[in-house]
């Protein structure tokens, strides 16, 4: 395991014929689709090969996911999703857990990232992680029942289930003035619910745990069945403002699937759209990010701009949030001339706006006191952890997927990706203004390059089983989604990873250290949605 | 300071006159469905398209109706539509009074508290908006509060989720009588796309007494002020 070679870093092809050098036949691999090889392997050698891809080649963890196959292949079978972002390619290893003995090796101690999949793995589908370092419940809550897990195939939507006594134990700190502040879930402003419980002597936080999974809506339940234009409107509610992320990330799982070629124009308009939902959001945050530290001019420009933001969706698209844009096969608007023409404009004005804004913001002592240095994500946990978006780009990790796993018409179009590296709340607001400029500028070039044609195709039938990724770069880090065709024609499984799931367990580690007053801010500063994780 | 008051002095005032002037939506936008008589088959495969059952057909009467609290405004039933009998309007002020006012409720001066039961952030985002310069809730005697102990209205968001539910029933407590429920977003309405499960209650009413809906996915900022004007009776 420990085998220390030079790095290299193999193509698909080359990694298919490594893979069977280390394994022989252990392993059959193929390579379904450009860019996404699959393998299936069994789960007892998998681990060594899971380590040797993280340590010698390079890949990190992108997702985990377990699913009920016991009716087609006898056993549950969990997805390892690993990226080479170099090479600009996925892996997908499939290992097969048998009913009888539902215990796999956990990842956790060799590659942390895996640890809440682990976790999220043994709530809902019972399948237990040998060696995991901490087995408390994530996903459900303490009154669900002992043996019941909502996402076995025999556990129908509908279940009316009972609530029973159980206990949930916080990692507390102990010793003298040490004090325990619970905060949550209902929180004080118009926030989605979460609970924290802090350890804190005075205003100084030593310690604080976050207990999440609160807006649990039963999303991945609910698409098991839908056929992929039902399924479609629930991966736009996954989350208000990822929407169009998310549904981008869903068609374009099912569009590689079933070897659908969508029209290059609705690429262009997908990759439009897409940097529109990446401006409201920036644009958006940063004013919020005042609102943490009662900066009232900041949150209120912020809050101007956003909105002149959203009533241009709305006139683009009909939709302040930009839903009902996507369909699998396409999209479902077009861009006429005459509105092309009012986004050039209003880029314009906006772009003159938000650079007079942030020049203000930059240059305001009272505002820069309270962010720089405030709530470091150290370099190495960001790694360890796999974060992602911004938050991981602003402490050093240059990682985006519009580069590194290109789709819609990045590939065609050139920009930035701004890499900070003190890791603060100040970088985590200069990556994001950096990027609204780059934006901008991906915008432009997709209206300039936009070809004319159709804007979808019909969507080819889907292989009953088969499978297949789509990953995007929302404003808060890829969202990955993995999508597996039904036998009727339907969606099997649907597991949806947001960028929040990765970053969510990375905030509690950069709040020690920092005083209760900016954990607001710092928290603000990753701009974490709770639904996005929940689902 | 002085780079900051001429930035806003430039800014000018961005506040809407809505409600006073009433807000047309674009072209294209996504409102409630409508139905032209005239050119309808009778078909019926609106209702079938309709993910969340929203669309009502009866063999007497009207024959066509939809339900504003159940619909998603996803435009599955244009699209479904060969002879173009249904068209997603411009309608989008869509607010139902549910249960009936308390006496005593003192309505030009109201305190809001937000409570999400298990949205998906996007009404969060239109009541936010609400805050900002450009909707600017104050003007119109509302505030936002941040405990439920101060506040005389409920806005909830989300379908109630199992999680939530105990939290959601403890904050309806802590609010003082008089004290209206406004239900936000087609999922506290009616339980929208994620419907009634063992993750979701279906809909606030049947959790809380709601005093009004506000139907929507998310519902626009003027929706919303449209709603709670309508809910303390100022509409």
């Amino acid at each position: 395991m420990n085998a220390k070679e030079t790095p290299q870093l193999p193509g698909p092809e080359r990694f298919v014929e490594e893979v069977k050098q280390f394994l022989g036949d252990k392993v059959s691999a193929t390579i379904p689709y450009p860019g996404e090889v699959h393998l299936e392997i069994s789960k007892d050698d998998f681990p060594r090969l899971a380590v040797r891809m993280d340590r010698n080649w390079q890949f990190v963890l992108l997702q985990l996911l377990a699913n009920d196959e016991r009716e087609s292949k006898g056993a549950f079978v969990l997805y390892y999703t690993f990226a080479q972002n170099q090479e600009k390619f996925v892996v997908v290893a499939a290992t097969p857990v048998g009913r009888d003995s539902p215990v796999f090796t956990s990842l956790t101690p060799y590659i942390p990232a895996a640890h809440w999949y682990e976790r999220e793995i043994r709530d809902l589908f019972g399948l237990q992680p040998k060696g995991h370092p901490d087995l408390r419940r994530v996903a459900l809550h303490k009154d669900w029942p002992k043996n019941l897990y909502p996402m076995r195939r025999d556990f129908k939507l509908q279940t009316k289930v009972p609530r029973t006594e159980g206990q949930f134990s916080f990692k507390n700190v102990e010793g003298d003035g040490v004090m325990q502040i619970p905060v949550g879930p209902i929180h004080a402003g118009i926030i989605e619910p979460g609970h924290f419980r802090f350890s804190a002597v005075g205003e100084n936080i030593i310690h604080v745990e976050a207990r999440l999974f609160y807006t649990h809506r039963g999303m991945e339940k609910l698409a098991e069945g839908q056929t992929p234009e039902q399924g479609l409107l629930t991966a736009e509610r996954i989350c208000g403002a990822c929407s169009l992320s998310h549904a981008s990330s869903y068609c374009m799982a099912l569009e590689k699937l079933s070897c659908t070629v969508i029209p290059e124009r609705a690429q262009y308009i997908r990759t439009v759209a897409l940097e529109m939902e990446r401006l409201y959001n920036h644009v958006g945050d940063v004013g919020n990010i005042c609102a943490g530290i009662g900066f009232a001019f900041g949150t209120m420009h912020g809050g101007r701009l956003k909105e002149d933001l959203f009533r241009l969706n709305e006139e683009l698209f009909g939709s302040r949030f930009l839903r009902g844009i996507n369909t699998p096969g396409g999209v479902r608007r077009d861009i006429s001339l005459e509105k092309e023409k009012r986004l050039w404009n209003s880029l314009r004005v906006l772009e003159r706006d938000f650079r007079d804004f942030v020049e203000i913001l930059l240059n305001t002592e009272s505002f820069l006191d309270r962010v720089i240095g405030t709530g470091i994500l150290q370099q190495e946990i960001a790694s360890d952890l796999h974060a992602v978006g911004p938050a991981a780009r602003a402490s050093g990790i240059d990682l985006d997927a519009r580069r590194d796993q290109p789709y819609a018409a990045y590939g065609q179009i050139s920009f930035k990706v701004p890499v900070y590296q003190e890791g603060d709340v100040l970088a985590r607001v200069k990556v994001r203004i950096d990027e609204v400029f780059q934006s901008m500028e991906i915008i432009r070039q997709a209206l300039e390059g936009m070809p004319k044609g159709d804007l979808k195709v019909p969507l080819q039938p889907i292989g009953a089983y088969s499978y297949a990724l789509g990953i995007t770069e929302s404003a808060r880090g890829e969202n990955v989604h993995f999508v597996m065709g039904g036998p009727e024609g339907g969606i099997f499984r649907h597991m949806i990873r947001s960028a929040s799931y990765c970053n969510w367990p990375i905030v509690p580690s950069t709040i020690p250290g920092n005083i209760v007053p900016d954990f607001p801010v710092i928290n603000k500063s990753f701009e974490l949605c709770y639904s996005c994780l929940d689902r | 300071m002085l780079r900051l008051f001429k930035k806003s002095w430039q800014a000018g005032t961005v506040t809407t006159a809505y409600p006073k002037k009433r807000e047309v939506p674009p072209n294209g936008f996504r409102g409630l469905p409508e139905w032209a008589q005239a050119r309808c088959t009778r078909c019926g495969k609106c209702a079938v398209n309709c993910p969340t059952q929203a669309i009502e057909l009866e063999t007497s009467g009207a024959y066509w109706s939809v339900t504003a609290k159940k619909c998603i405004f996803c435009g599955y039933c244009e699209d479904a539509c060969e002879h173009k009998a249904i068209s997603l309007g411009s309608a989008y002020e869509l607010a139902e009074l549910g249960v009936g006012r308390p006496e005593g409720f003192y309505n030009k001066s109201v305190h809001i508290r937000h409570l999400d039961s298990g949205s998906c952030n996007g009404c969060e985002w239109e009541m936010v908006n609400l805050t900002g310069p450009v909707y600017d809730l104050q003007r119109l005697g509302f505030d936002f509060v941040a405990s439920p102990k101060h506040a005389d209205l409920l806005m909830v968001t989300g379908p109630v989720t199992r999680n939530l539910e105990k939290a959601v029933r403890k904050t309806f407590e802590a609010v003082p009588a008089p004290k209206l429920v406004v239900a936000v977003g087609t999922c506290a309405c009616s339980g929208g796309i994620c419907g009634r499960s063992y993750a979701s209650s279906g809909g606030v009413d049947n959790i809380l007494p709601v005093n009004a809906y506000i139907p929507g996915c998310p519902p626009r900022p003027q929706a919303l002020i449209h709603g709670l004007l309508k809910a303390v009776g100022r509409q």
